[in-house]
């Protein structure tokens, strides 16, 4: 009898009654697996996915929004204005403006030496189509510096074939994703046409094929230099219609995309804008995970007090007992909390245990091959703070089951037990 | 002199539950050291329920109760539950044993609570009281297993482990065949002998015979 003399009677109490002991055990240890697996896996899967999609996606991108404002209408000119007449207009068009960013060489200049902007890389983004025999490929080309557009998305490492650079060093060079390659029949040298929306055609070499894993990108956009394609579209040298920036922290995005959009009067979109779908989803999923989770925990400590409660009614008499012998109200609270407590750390280390264990078999497993998303074994995610979470988890959830049957036991009156 | 090991004053009890009933009319009781006392009278006399006030376990009264110079009347749960580990040693009809504990750590308990003495010499002195009740053979035996009569003298050991000022037995042969019995009467005896303070709650007249003192009760008062 090393242990303090409560504790010694708790560990009496739990080894007399081995079976009950482990059944719940076993719940806090199976309620604490499942939410490690489940965090584990889904977190995996939202980083996945946000990674996917955010590795293209800019942290900020700027462009020239077509503006739906029709309060300087043209209508004024014909009919004057005249505060006696309601002028009516319906279905109003924009006006033909231009959509690139006016005095472009400026606003890089100025974007560049901005504070917490790493990369700015202006670009032109049109649709163009590819003819492959009679079908018309419908894809987005991007008129890019791609050095700069390289220091942005890390072209280099998702390049199949060729090197981001060899754009610059092929005449009418373009880089196209694997999956065009593949429609198209073409490879590294191979040459295609490309047809502008006013009719310009234009042959390009391919110079490279590269891979993002996200299927959108993989098919439908190819970079080609800026030069080429404002040759194509016929516009002249500052003409730009997007500029994609990268910071030095991503967090900042938000703030800095106002002050730019303010700062230049064009639309600036963070990252976080252009993908609040991700956002919801993650959302969506975490919320998901806490919910199960929870619920299986709630189930564990539902466990927990049941039979903590059959026990203490069991042993009321050993309670009276107790405390005729001046065992306090304190002390049968810590003899029966603690056996709860025991129950929930030996039931939660072996949780988290399961947990990792359930969590690494599912990421060595294989995903089933997938043409939108470019991933070898399912994701997981191994994070201390998970484990901590679902062990603080685990403790509050059984300390508030053992709580109610502990202070139950500390009230028993035992004068009504011993002379009953 | 003899010093007042127990005094209690105009002790009154209403139970309340199932219906109103005053069982105690203004009990008092002055108990010295070295006596050993019985109080007897017919079931239902409220003797029972005077020896659970002198106890401390019941606190619904009026009057007072003084044990060893202190005033216990008032005093939260936790200090009498400290107070009766130290001062109180219990014996009861249904020996009343914690059945997953051997008789050893049953004597032990108390004293482990009281933490007077280490571990080991808790130990050593549960061994002596066993000796003393001729129960150290069984000492390893887990409780369950004991006849009651066994079980009962082990309660008693237990019940002297801490060195009580008062010792208080509510019919402590009221489950035993005759010769257990005699053996129970017998240790109470050698008990006094040895100068502790014993109030046993009884109806066995063979027992109340062996006292120093009887207290008659009868619908809840002292007769004499």
């Amino acid at each position: 009898m090393k242990l303090p003399v409560n504790l010694s009677i708790a560990r009496v109490h739990l080894l007399s009654r081995k079976k009950q002991t482990l059944v719940a055990t076993l719940g806090v240890t199976f309620g604490i697996a499942m939410f490690i697996f489940m965090i584990s896996f889904m977190t995996g899967v939202n980083n996945v996915i946000s990674d996917i999609l955010l590795s293209v996606t800019p942290d900020i991108h700027f462009y020239n929004d077509v503006k739906t404002d029709y309060r300087n209408s043209v209508s004024a000119q014909y009919f004057k204005e005249d505060s006696g007449k309601w002028i009516i207009v319906r279905h109003p068009r924009p006006r033909a403006i231009l959509l690139n960013l006016k005095n472009s060489p400026g606003i890089i200049a100025g974007m560049r030496r901005t504070p917490g902007v790493a990369v700015v890389s202006p670009l032109i983004s049109v649709q163009v189509l590819f003819n492959y025999g009679p079908v018309q490929l419908g894809v987005i080309a991007d008129g890019v510096d791609i050095r700069e557009e390289d220091r942005i998305f890390g072209l280099t490492g998702k390049m199949v074939n060729g090197r981001p650079g060899d754009l610059l060093t092929t005449a009418n060079g373009i880089l196209i994703g694997r999956k065009l390659a593949e429609k198209l029949n073409v490879g590294v040298g191979d040459l295609v046409t490309a047809t502008a929306s006013s009719g310009a055609q234009m042959r390009f070499r391919v110079a490279g094929i590269y891979e993002f894993g996200l299927g959108s990108v993989d098919e439908g956009k190819v970079y080609v230099s800026l030069q080429d394609l404002q040759q194509l579209l016929g516009k002249d040298r500052d003409y730009i219609t997007d500029i994609r920036i990268k910071l030095k922290n991503n967090q900042q995005a938000h703030s800095l995309a106002r002050l730019l959009a303010r700062q230049y009067g064009y639309r600036a979109d963070d990252w976080e804008t252009t993908n609040a779908s991700i956002k919801a989803g993650n959302r969506i999923r975490n919320t998901l995970t806490y919910v199960v989770s929870f619920t299986m925990l709630v189930v564990a400590g539902f466990g927990i007090y049941n039979i903590m409660n059959m026990v203490i009614l069991g042993k009321m008499k050993d309670i009276a007992i107790l405390k005729a012998q001046g065992f306090g109200r304190k002390d049968i609270t810590t003899i029966f909390l603690s056996q709860s407590l025991v129950t929930g750390v030996a039931g939660g280390v072996a949780g988290l245990l399961l947990g990792f264990l359930l969590s690494y078999g599912l990421s060595t497993m294989p995903f089933p091959h997938d043409d939108f998303m470019l991933i070898k074994t399912y994701p997981v995610t191994f994070e201390s703070r998970h484990y901590l979470l679902g062990a603080g988890f685990g403790l509050l959830t059984t300390l508030a089951a053992g709580w109610l049957p502990a202070r139950r036991a500390a009230k028993v009156d035992p004068v009504a037990i011993l002379r009953a | 002199m003899a010093t007042e090991v127990l005094k209690a004053e105009k002790l009154v009890k209403v139970f309340t539950e199932p219906a109103r009933q005053q069982v105690l009319y203004d009990v008092s009781l002055s108990v010295d050291k070295g006596q050993f006392v019985t109080i007897m009278g017919k079931s239902g006399c409220g003797k029972s329920t005077l020896l659970y006030l002198l106890s401390t376990l019941d606190t619904d009264y009026e009057g007072t109760v003084t044990i060893m110079g202190m005033e216990v009347t008032g005093l939260d749960e936790e200090e009498l539950a400290k107070f009766r580990n130290e001062h109180i040693g219990f014996v009861f009809q249904f020996h009343f044993l914690l059945p997953e504990f051997t008789a050893l750590e049953n004597v032990m308990l108390p004293a482990l609570k009281l933490g007077r003495w280490d571990a080991a010499t808790v130990e050593e002195r549960a061994m002596d009281k066993l000796r003393q009740m001729e129960m150290d053979g069984y000492a390893r035996q887990p409780s369950g297993k004991l006849s009651g009569g066994q079980q009962q003298r082990v309660a008693i050991a237990r019940a002297l482990i801490n060195e009580p000022d008062l010792i208080l037995a509510d019919e402590p042969t009221g489950n035993l065949d005759s010769a257990n019995t005699e053996r129970v009467i017998g240790i109470f005896r050698e008990l006094a002998r040895q100068g502790n303070t014993i109030i046993v709650v009884t109806h066995d007249r063979d027992l109340a015979e062996r006292a120093d003192r009887i207290v008659e009760m009868a619908d809840g008062r002292i007769v004499g």
